[in-house]
């Protein structure tokens, strides 16, 4: 498990997911995420194309992501999710809340 | 399968793969141990862990895996009051959509086939069907 965080040319900030993202390493992301935020970053992408599992703290942790993103002007995508995952965000109708792109490199043009 | 996974967050995710990876092959597809059984389990281990337990590194959440022919199923036990499952508001109401909590249960009931709880409400059986 690790995330790993990218700035492409135009200032999005890509964060990659590997492995999973769960109760034991949410916090992990949220503080990488915030530290980008505090930092001036505005746009964000998380790339599920690596990711395996995701579990209700996971879910949580991008709705509250989402929130403090939007409250400072910026904009949160998700990308990448598999046939799992996309259902997942469905059945608890997160796929509501958030922008979703099949690869990242869509969630980039869409900025 | 028995095993004593410590009251501690960071321990979740290595106990899951411990769990599914050493589940014989055959009785659930490799789909189904690798989504709904993780997932699953993640949840209730981390709700056993931060409700049942407190986090107290001192106390331990027991797992037990039963193989059956046509099913798996793991039972998640901490020593904490216990709570009722019943009446939990619905996550995917509209006034909860933006809650960071309340989907855990929820989850867990749409990735297994049957979640059973003790009497006391501080164990949970999760059954996964072949297929």
């Amino acid at each position: 498990m690790r995330f790993t965080l990218k700035k492409d040319k135009s200032g999005v900030v890509v964060v990659g997911v590997e492995g999973q993202l769960i109760v034991g390493n949410r916090q992990e992301l949220k503080q990488k995420v915030l530290d980008a935020l505090e930092d001036g970053s505005r746009k964000f992408v998380i790339d599920f194309s690596k990711t395996g599992y995701i579990d209700s703290s996971g879910l949580g942790v991008l709705v509250s992501l989402s929130k403090k993103i939007r409250e400072q002007g910026g904009e949160l995508r998700l990308a990448g999710l598999n046939a799992d995952l996309q259902t997942l965000f469905e059945l608890t109708k997160l796929d509501t809340l958030f922008a979703i792109t099949r690869t990242a490199e869509e969630a980039l043009a869409a900025f | 399968m028995k095993l004593d996974v410590p009251s501690d967050l960071g321990m979740v995710g290595d106990a899951v793969e411990l769990v599914a990876s050493h589940l014989p092959p055959g009785t659930l597809s490799p789909r189904r141990i690798s989504f709904n059984l993780r997932t699953a389990l993640a949840e209730a281990l981390g709700n056993a862990i931060r409700y049942g337990t407190g986090e107290d590194p001192e106390r331990v959440v027991r797992v037990q895996v039963e193989l059956e022919r046509d099913a798996v199923r793991i039972y998640v036990v901490d020593d904490g009051h216990g709570f009722d499952p019943t009446g939990l508001p619905d996550p995917t109401h509209p006034d909860n959509l933006e809650r960071e909590y309340g989907r855990g249960l929820f989850v867990i009931r749409h990735l297994v086939d049957d979640v059973a709880f003790n009497e006391k409400g501080n164990g949970i059986c999760l059954t996964l069907r072949a297929g």
